[in-house]
C-alpha cells in the first residue's frame, strides 16, 4: 500500500471542500473495496478523507411514504432493518446474497454503489486495462473473460459491476442523493452507473467533488411478489455470474407491473423498461416470461469464455419471474432454487 | 566521526512516517498507540500490541482468519485502518475466555474437533461469536451461509457447524 495523508471530515460540506482541494484524495467509509485495491496498488490515493463519522447513519421514512437510507448505514443494518425487511424484502435479499457477514457489517450503502469491478485484469497491474490505466488496452477482451459482460460492453472494456445491492436498487427505481460544490443533486438510479463506452475509467456519473449522502426508495416495494436469484460458482460468498432482481405487481392473475434488473452481465445493473412493459396486462406464464427475457437480452454478445451467460441469463430470468409470480422468493440460506 | 550504522542510513533513506495518536480498547484494556495511517487494525493488533492470536491469512478480506469483534460486531481487521477506529472496543480471540475458563465456543470447538491446523480457528470462533450476537441463525443452513466468510483450508466445516449449533442450542452459554 502506498503512503498517504489521512484526515477526517467534520461535516458533509467539509468533506466536499477537502475532496475538491486534493485531486488525488479519496473518501473512505467502510473501506472493504478501497483498502483491498490499495493493497493491490490499483488505487494509490494521496489522501484518505475519513467520512465514516459523518451523520449519515439513519434510515428514515420520506415525506412520500418511501424510505431514505443514509449513505453510511452498513449493508447489514439495511438488510435487517424491519421496514426494509417488510416493505422492500427484495433489497434485503440482494444484500444478504452478497459478500460475507463480516464485509456486510463494514461496507456502507454509499460505498456499495461505488465498488469497482472485480475484473482480474483491472486488479492485475501487470496487464493492460483501460479502466485502471486509460488507453492501455483491455486484457479481458481476448483473455479469460468468463465473468465478463454480455450486454452494453465496448471494445474498451467488458467489465461488470459486482454489486448485488445495486441490482435490487435498480429494480426498485431508487434515487441517489449526492452533495457537491454546487449543492444537493438527486440522480435516478438508472442514470447513476455508466456504460463503459470509450471512458471505462468512469464508473458513475458522480462528479469528482460529490459525496453520496443517501439513497431514497419510492413507496412501491413489491413486497408480495419479488425475488433475488443469484447464480454463481460457489453457493455463497462469490460474485454473480448472472443475477436477477424481480418485482411484480399482480392484479387478478395478471401482471400489472413488472421490474426486472440483471446483475453480473454489464457495466451497470441492466434494465430495459420495454422488456418489462411486454409483461404488463399479461398472465404470468413461462411463454410470456421467455418473451420478456428475449427482449431484455436483445443484442447480448459473448466474448468466448462467457458465451454461456446468454443462455444462463435467459433461464435465470424465466425462473426468477416464476419465483416472483408464485410468491416463492429465492431463499439466501437454503440454496435450492424454487 | 564514526560511520553511520546501517540502521541509521536506512532511517535516513526512509524517514519514519508521521504517526497519528490512536486509542484502542482491546479485550478491555485501553492502549494508546502512535500509528501510520496505513496500519491496518490487523497489523496494529499483531505488530504493535503483540496479540498474534488474530491471524493474517489472505490479507484481502477473502478468508476471514483476521475476524475480530469491533464494538461487538464481527469484521475483517485486515480491511480496516486502525486510525479510523480511534476510541473503539476490540475483542480478539485472546479476550473471549473468562480467565482460565474457556468461552463456550472454544470448548465446543475442542469437543467437536472443529479444526486441524488451527490457523483459521481464531477467526472462526470470533465470527461465530458475532453470529450468535446477531441472533439471525436459526437453522444449519443459516449457520453455513452466515459463516461463509470464514474459509477452512483443512475442511473442518462439518465439525465447525456442529460446534456452533451446540452453542446456539445451549442459548450461547457455556455447556458445562
Amino acid at each position: 500500500m502506498n503512503q498517504f495523508a489521512y484526515s477526517r471530515a467534520t461535516d458533509v460540506a467539509d468533506a466536499v471542500r477537502q475532496i475538491a482541494a486534493d485531486q488525488g484524495a479519496k473518501f473512505i467509509a467502510g473501506g472493504t473495496n478501497l483498502i483491498d485495491l490499495m493493497k493491490e496498488n490499483v488505487e494509490r490515493p494521496t489522501r484518505l478523507i475519513d467520512i465514516s463519522r459523518l451523520p449519515l447513519h439513519k434510515i428514515e421514512e420520506t415525506r412520500d411514504g418511501g424510505l431514505r437510507i443514509g449513505a453510511l448505514v452498513p449493508n447489514t443494518d439495511v438488510a435487517y432493518f424491519p421496514d426494509v425487511e417488510q416493505r422492500y424484502p427484495l433489497l434485503s435479499s440482494a444484500i444478504l446474497a452478497g459478500a460475507s457477514a463480516q464485509l456486510r457489517n463494514m461496507a456502507s450503502t454509499g460505498g456499495n454503489l461505488l465498488q469497482r469491478t472485480r475484473c482480474l485484469y483491472f486488479y492485475d497491474t501487470a496487464t493492460p486495462c483501460n479502466k485502471r490505466a486509460p488507453g492501455s488496452g483491455c486484457g479481458a477482451l481476448t483473455g479469460h473473460n468468463r465473468m465478463h459482460a454480455i450486454l452494453g460492453a465496448s471494445e474498451a472494456c467488458i467489465a461488470t459491476h459486482p454489486s448485488d445491492m445495486c441490482v435490487a436498487l435498480a429494480a426498485l427505481d431508487a434515487t441517489v442523493v449526492a452533495v457537491g460544490g454546487g449543492g444537493e443533486r438527486r440522480i435516478a438510479f438508472a442514470d447513476f452507473h455508466r456504460l463503459p463506452g470509450d471512458a471505462p475509467e468512469r464508473d458513475t456519473t458522480l462528479a469528482p467533488d460529490e459525496i453520496i449522502t443517501g439513497i431514497e426508495l419510492p413507496p412501491q416495494g413489491f413486497a408480495e411478489n419479488y425475488t433475488y436469484l443469484k447464480i454463481r460458482d460457489r453457493l455463497s460468498y462469490a460474485f454473480a455470474l448472472v443475477s436477477v432482481a424481480v418485482g411484480l405487481r399482480l392484479e387478478r392473475e395478471k401482471i400489472a407491473q413488472a421490474r426486472i434488473a440483471l446483475g453480473g452481465v454489464a457495466h451497470r445493473p441492466w434494465r430495459l423498461p420495454e422488456a418489462e412493459s411486454l409483461l404488463a396486462g399479461k398472465p404470468a406464464t413461462a411463454d410470456n416470461f421467455a418473451r420478456a427475457a428475449d427482449r431484455l437480452l436483445r443484442g447480448a454478445r459473448g466474448f468466448g469464455h462467457n458465451d454461456f451467460k446468454i443462455g444462463l441469463a435467459k433461464r435465470a430470468i424465466v425462473r426468477a419471474l416464476g419465483q416472483a409470480a408464485g410468491a416463492t422468493p429465492q431463499s439466501q440460506s437454503d440454496k435450492r432454487i424454487a | 566521526m564514526a560511520p553511520k550504522s546501517a540502521a541509521a542510513q536506512r532511517t535516513e533513506k526512509f524517514p519514519a512516517p508521521a504517526t497519528i495518536a490512536v486509542t484502542l480498547t482491546v479485550n478491555g484494556v485501553a492502549h494508546k498507540l502512535a500509528l501510520a495511517p496505513w496500519t491496518t487494525l490487523l497489523d496494529a493488533l499483531r505488530e504493535h500490541l503483540d496479540l498474534t492470536g488474530t491471524k493474517k491469512g489472505c490479507d484481502h478480506g477473502q478468508c476471514g482468519a483476521c475476524t475480530v469483534l469491533l464494538d461487538g460486531r464481527r469484521i475483517n481487521s485486515c480491511l480496516t485502518l486502525a486510525v479510523m477506529k480511534d476510541g473503539a472496543q476490540v475483542t480478539t480471540i485472546e479476550g473471549l475466555a473468562d480467565g482460565p475458563v474457556l468461552h463456550a465456543l472454544q470448548r465446543a470447538f475442542i469437543e467437536h474437533d472443529a479444526f486441524q491446523c488451527g490457523y483459521c480457528t481464531p477467526g472462526q470462533i470470533c465470527s461465530a461469536a458475532g453470529l450468535i450476537a446477531e441472533g439471525r441463525a436459526r437453522t444449519a443452513d443459516d449457520i453455513r451461509e452466515l459463516m461463509s466468510g470464514n474459509i477452512c483450508r483443512c475442511g473442518a466445516y462439518p465439525n465447525i457447524l456442529a460446534a456452533i449449533e451446540q452453542v446456539i442450542a445451549n442459548g450461547g452459554r457455556a455447556q458445562r
